[in-house]
């Protein structure tokens, strides 16, 4: 997810300065353990500088990761940035999730939070001078047991060494003494030429627990008296209770109490079944509402429409009407894509135990300091009585950043009712009709060729739901009445057209839209990148050749290009029946290339044999992970390419489960190849930039194929069709 | 899903061979209960039996070929699954014996009774696709195709005619075809009657339709 | 009540006959290794074993575990050390993790039925675990690695 992808640094920094002032300061001690010196050893016997570190009288070294572990591999990357600074035994490191504290706020964004692929690039300093801090006091500690300059000593893998005299001290045994020294002020860091850790495939510390059924996950929470609900939620958006049964569904055994709440019906139960029976038998009057009305065919048409005439402009270079105008030929093509689930393997879900002066709660979310705030305000508490416990996430995606923190809300409102300790289950056709989708989305194209075919205008108009509007982000998210999300990927290609207009139309619906792995991204990656495929088919030109040219003040985005080309034989045979597609996509400030192999099946369908990808993403810390997400991304996209679509009828999600909501599975999944582009540059996104580049590598590749663009997703047999 | 054009087509193909062949037969079948054997040269008695055969084997036919018994009698290694008869999403494949391969037999989903609510996996003890050396294919074939397989001992498992009719008449996987749980379409004859158009099919001496 | 064994160990429940085994072994048992993700047999994440086989667990009422030898994940090796546990860490599979538990579960059968799987083998066995991380071409290869892994073993 991006809360604010689109966010100008500065603006960024203006945002930290509102919401988090005295940041840097904060991030050193959390709330919890601001008191004196003599605390930094803390009741768990351990060296306690920041934060983010405790160093064990044991020797174990406990690294708090600030961010949630959804599957990208923080909970190795983070504590991989800090040890390397620490010069700690990394067979001795564990990691652990942070409480919620201003402390652990993101560096960037002010708020406790995961998303927007920012993780790597916005802790990449903190983290290391964490470590570093760690590392001078436990020096400092040393030299003055051993009574010599802290210039003599090093460290080392979990020792501080005096060479001169050749004695070794094990950081656990200088915890006391390091928790004496004054936090140095000044932290010098690592050339990056004497990196041990950072830069290799270092195994995940979470892979064993999460091959043996040890990993817990936010449904795997139990605590001692624990009940669990499942609500009944309006099948239609803002829909309303009229009434409902209670007494049939208390009649299940198990069932414990019936209650409305402002969701909708909540069954509480001894255990998921009984709630789940109870559940079927409600038989709930809904007020539906005018979002009765929503039908995704009718709203296709009217942003088809809409896509034709004039939206608010969001980036203008040049003179596009004029290019297009006088241009020797003309393109025009439009393009749409579904709302789309997240579809997380694990469904949502929240334990709360609220008592009358405080509230925990547990759950995977990328977003605690606002569901704690969320959790106090309907517990009628100060945030710093409820306790907010992260757990890892089956999956993210953004649906667990929810912007008005629905299912925390909805938990604790159940707790209100529960009397207990509760535990809110989501099933997976909840999940799948829950709403806060990925946007349906339609793109208007036209673009004017000169007559050596070089595209010399290129104006795209689009049409979508806003998904910062009403929310927190809008302040920092929306200027001038763009969404920053909703033309990201558009308003900012790389490609040197000198004539250029991106406008947008940001109508509303009911139904709830949300960041969705790559967000704006995932529609404008697919948009602009098919068509620039058609415009090179127009202009007879190779379409690699030409995004090639269109590069040219481009290097790393060309590099990344050329790689994908070159490792794809671009150009080279093929067996009969197959084309490649070429695309490249710039998010999350990371350049990703990928060329499809595709063919056409008997049965009509597209077949995707192998993807090769390349990505820039600055310094890479962990070079498996990288390649990790940039293949689960290439997955992630090929289900929204090939197979998944929510629609709506008569305002209900006419989708359920994976057997009509469905999933790439091991027999449609492709060979997959990824080549990392060497960088010293700084860090940046991985979680999302492999997703856009698949469809319209895809499409590009059937267009050889069948002669015939795509212009929607998700691909359908008769969209290969020759008309 | 996806949809299968080749898959559409040849259902396609078969809709209308079959329906040509069912206006044929339904007048053949009208026409029969006027005929009296002895009225009849032997010849024409034949024919008409033949005839009265085949109709009542065409009836029967439209079972065979509703998804509720095709689903589980493929053209290919995989079950199909759904009233439109989509290749299973799973990709289960048959299995030596018919009842899946690894972790995918079809035990794994499938129970011994149907679940309840619509798409729940349907279930019945004996829950399996033919084994790989009878498949008895019904998916793509015609219904003239089909009856020649059946009465073919060297493809339906050494059955004689009797052996078929208790089969159809009275197992048990047969009959989930007409139990087929919640949001499943049944088939267009109940199962006596399709008993019954077996059976009139055998009596008049097992002709097979074009 | 209803008596099985869970991982070896003899358990009895109270739960109604059709309560599907997962909610059982996870509400009842707390054996959370094995997890809820679709609750129709569409996903793989509850795959669990019933007497060797694997079982789509959401919808397995508990009646059908009655005297039979249930595995789940926690005890498919006394000391998660099963050539699929050691090739996952090797391989790196996880992401999130969430469905990694029914996806071992089900290469345990591949690889006990077919040591030496093919690719094709492993698209039979394995398309019935859904993986939203994308996790499939290194399940793949680390099902690949197994096979070595436990032909090594067994040549010792």
């Amino acid at each position: 997810m991006t809360v604010a992808t689109e966010f100008k640094r500065r603006d960024f920094l203006k945002a930290t300065v509102t919401l988090g002032g005295g940041l840097l300061i904060s991030a050193y001690i959390p709330q919890w353990n601001k008191t004196s010196a003599a605390t930094l050893v803390d009741a768990t016997h351990a060296f306690a500088p920041n934060a983010f570190v405790r160093v064990g009288t044991d020797d174990s070294i406990t690294i708090i990761a600030n961010h949630s572990e959804m599957g990208q591999g923080v909970y190795t990357s983070l504590p991989m940035m800090l040890a390397e600074e620490l010069e700690c035994d990394w067979t001795k490191v564990r990691v652990e999730p942070a409480p919620v504290d201003p402390a652990y706020n993101h560096s960037v964004f002010g708020l406790q939070m995961t998303g927007g692929s920012t993780t790597t690039t916005s802790e990449y300093d903190r983290f290391r001078k964490m470590g570093a801090m760690a590392r001078i006091m436990l020096i400092a500690a040393a030299a003055q047991n051993w009574n010599v300059d802290t210039q003599t000593c090093r460290a080392e893998k979990g020792y501080v060494v005096h060479a001169a005299s050749g004695r070794r001290a094990a950081y656990g045994s200088l915890a006391d003494a390091a928790a004496k020294q004054t936090r140095p002020t000044d932290i010098p860091l690592k050339d990056p030429k004497n990196f041990t850790i950072i830069g290799k495939p270092i195994h995940r510390l979470d892979t064993p627990s999460k091959t043996n059924g040890t990993a817990q996950f936010g449904l795997d929470v139990y605590i001692p008296g624990m009940l669990t609900a499942v609500v009944a939620r309006p099948p239609v958006f803002g829909g309303k209770v009229v009434s409902f049964n209670a007494d049939q569904a208390k009649a299940i055994p198990g069932v414990v109490d019936v209650r409305q709440v402002p969701s909708g019906v909540v069954v509480i139960a001894k255990g998921f079944w009984p709630a789940k029976l109870g559940r079927e038998k409600l038989d709930i009057t809904w007020d539906d509402g005018p979002g009765a009305n929503i039908s995704s065919v009718a709203l296709r048409q009217e942003y088809a429409e809409t896509s034709r005439t004039p939206g608010i402009v969001a980036k203008k270079i040049g003179d596009p009407a004029g290019a297009l105008a006088g241009s020797a030929k003309k393109i025009t093509a439009e393009f749409e894509v579904p709302y789309l689930s997240h579809s997380m393997m694990e469904p949502l879900n929240t334990v709360v135990d609220l008592r009358s002066d405080s509230c925990e709660v547990w759950t995977g979310t990328q977003f605690e300091t606002m569901d704690r705030l969320a959790a106090a305000k309907v517990a009628g508490l100060k945030p710093e009585q409820v306790k907010l416990n992260t757990t890892l996430l089956g999956g993210g995606f953004g649906r667990r950043a929810n912007p008005a923190c629905d299912f925390v809300t909805e938990a604790v409102e159940v707790a209100k009712v529960a009397k207990a300790p509760v535990k809110v289950v989501w099933t997976r056709e909840d999940d799948i009709r829950g709403g806060w989708y990925r946007p349906l989305w339609y793109d208007h194209f036209e673009a004017g060729l000169d007559a050596q075919g070089n595209p010399v205008a290129w104006l795209h108009t689009i049409v979508g739901q806003s998904i910062m509007a009403g929310t927190l982000f809008e302040q920092f998210g929306i200027k001038n009445g763009i969404d920053s999300a909703s033309v990201e990927g558009a308003a900012d290609i790389l490609y040197g057209i000198p004539n250029l207009l991106v406008d947008l139309h940001s109508p509303k619906s009911l139904v709830p839209v949300q960041w969705w792995r790559s967000v704006g991204h995932s529609h404008t990656g697919f948009s602009v990148e098919a068509f620039l495929d058609q415009v090179a088919h127009a202009g007879g030109k190779d379409p690699y050749q030409l995004r090639r040219t269109l590069l040219a003040n481009q290097p790393r985005m060309l590099a990344v290009l050329d790689l994908a080309a070159k490792k794809a034989n671009w150009g080279g045979p093929l067996p009969a029946g197959r084309a490649r597609g070429i695309a490249g996509h710039f998010s999350f400030d990371s350049y990703v290339a990928q060329v499809a192999e595709v063919s056409i099946d008997k049965d009509g369908t597209p077949r995707v044999h192998k993807i090769v990808a390349s990505v820039d993403c600055g310094r890479v810390i962990n070079p498996d992970t990288v390649k990790a997400q940039i293949e689960g991304g290439i997955i992630f996209g090929l289900t929204a390419a090939l197979k998944t679509e929510i629609t709506l009828e008569n305002g209900r999600v006419q989708q359920s489960n994976f057997n009509n909501y469905p999933m790439v599975r091991m027999y449609d999944s492709p060979e997959i190849e990824v080549h990392i582009v060497e960088s010293a540059e700084k860090p940046t996104g991985v979680g999302e930039p492999g997703v856009p580049p698949v469809a319209p590598a895809i499409a590009n590749a059937l267009l050889v194929l069948t002669g015939k663009p795509i212009r929607r997703l998700p691909i359908k047999a008769e969209d290969l069709r020759s008309a | 899903m996806p949809e299968n054009i080749s898959r559409r087509r040849s259902a396609f193909l078969v809709g209308g061979l079959l329906s040509a062949a069912l206006a044929a037969s339904s007048l053949a079948w009208s026409q029969q209960s006027p005929v009296t054997p002895a009225a009849v040269p032997s010849a024409m008695l034949d024919s008409s039996k033949a005839a009265t055969s085949q109709a009542a084997f065409l009836r029967a036919w439209t079972v065979f070929d509703s998804p509720r018994c095709k689903n589980c009698h493929p053209a290919g290694d995989a079950p199909l699954q759904g009233d439109d008869s989509h290749v299973h999403i799973q990709n289960v494949k048959r299995g030596a014996d018919g009842k899946g391969l690894y972790g995918m037999k079809c035990h794994t989903c499938h129970q011994d009774a149907n679940l309840a609510g619509a798409n729940m996996p349907p279930g019945n003890p004996k829950w399996s696709l033919p084994p790989a050396k009878m498949k008895m294919v019904i998916q793509g074939e015609t219904a003239g195709q089909f009856c020649r397989q059946l009465k073919d001992p060297a493809k339906n498992g050494n059955r004689s005619l009797p052996q078929i009719m208790e089969h159809v008449s009275q197992d048990d996987l047969v009959g989930w075809g007409w139990n087929p749980g919640d949001g499943r379409t049944l088939p267009p004859l109940n199962r006596p009657d399709f008993v019954a158009a077996m059976q009139q099919w055998v009596d008049n001496g097992a002709a097979c339709p074009q | 009540m209803i008596s099985f064994t869970v991982n070896g160990k003899p358990v009895s429940v109270e739960d109604p006959p059709s309560t599907p085994l997962l909610w059982v072994l996870r509400d009842s048992l707390q054996l959370t290794g094995t997890k809820f993700g679709c609750g129709m047999a569409l996903c793989g994440a509850c795959t669990v074993h019933i007497d060797g086989e694997a079982v789509r667990s959401c919808v397995a009422p508990v009646s059908r575990a009655e005297g039979k030898k249930i595995t789940t994940i926690e005890g498919l090796s006394p000391d998660a050390t099963h050539p699929l546990q050691e090739a996952w860490i090797e391989i790196e599979v996880p992401q999130c993790g969430y469905c990694q538990s029914g996806q071992i579960m089900s290469a345990a059968v591949l690889l006990r039925e077919n040591p030496k799987p093919t690719d094709e083998d492993i698209d039979e066995a394995m398309s019935g675990n859904i993986c939203r991380c994308g996790t499939y071409p290194r399940i793949r290869r680390a099902i690949h690695r197994a096979a070595e892994i436990q032909a090594q073993r067994a040549a010792k």
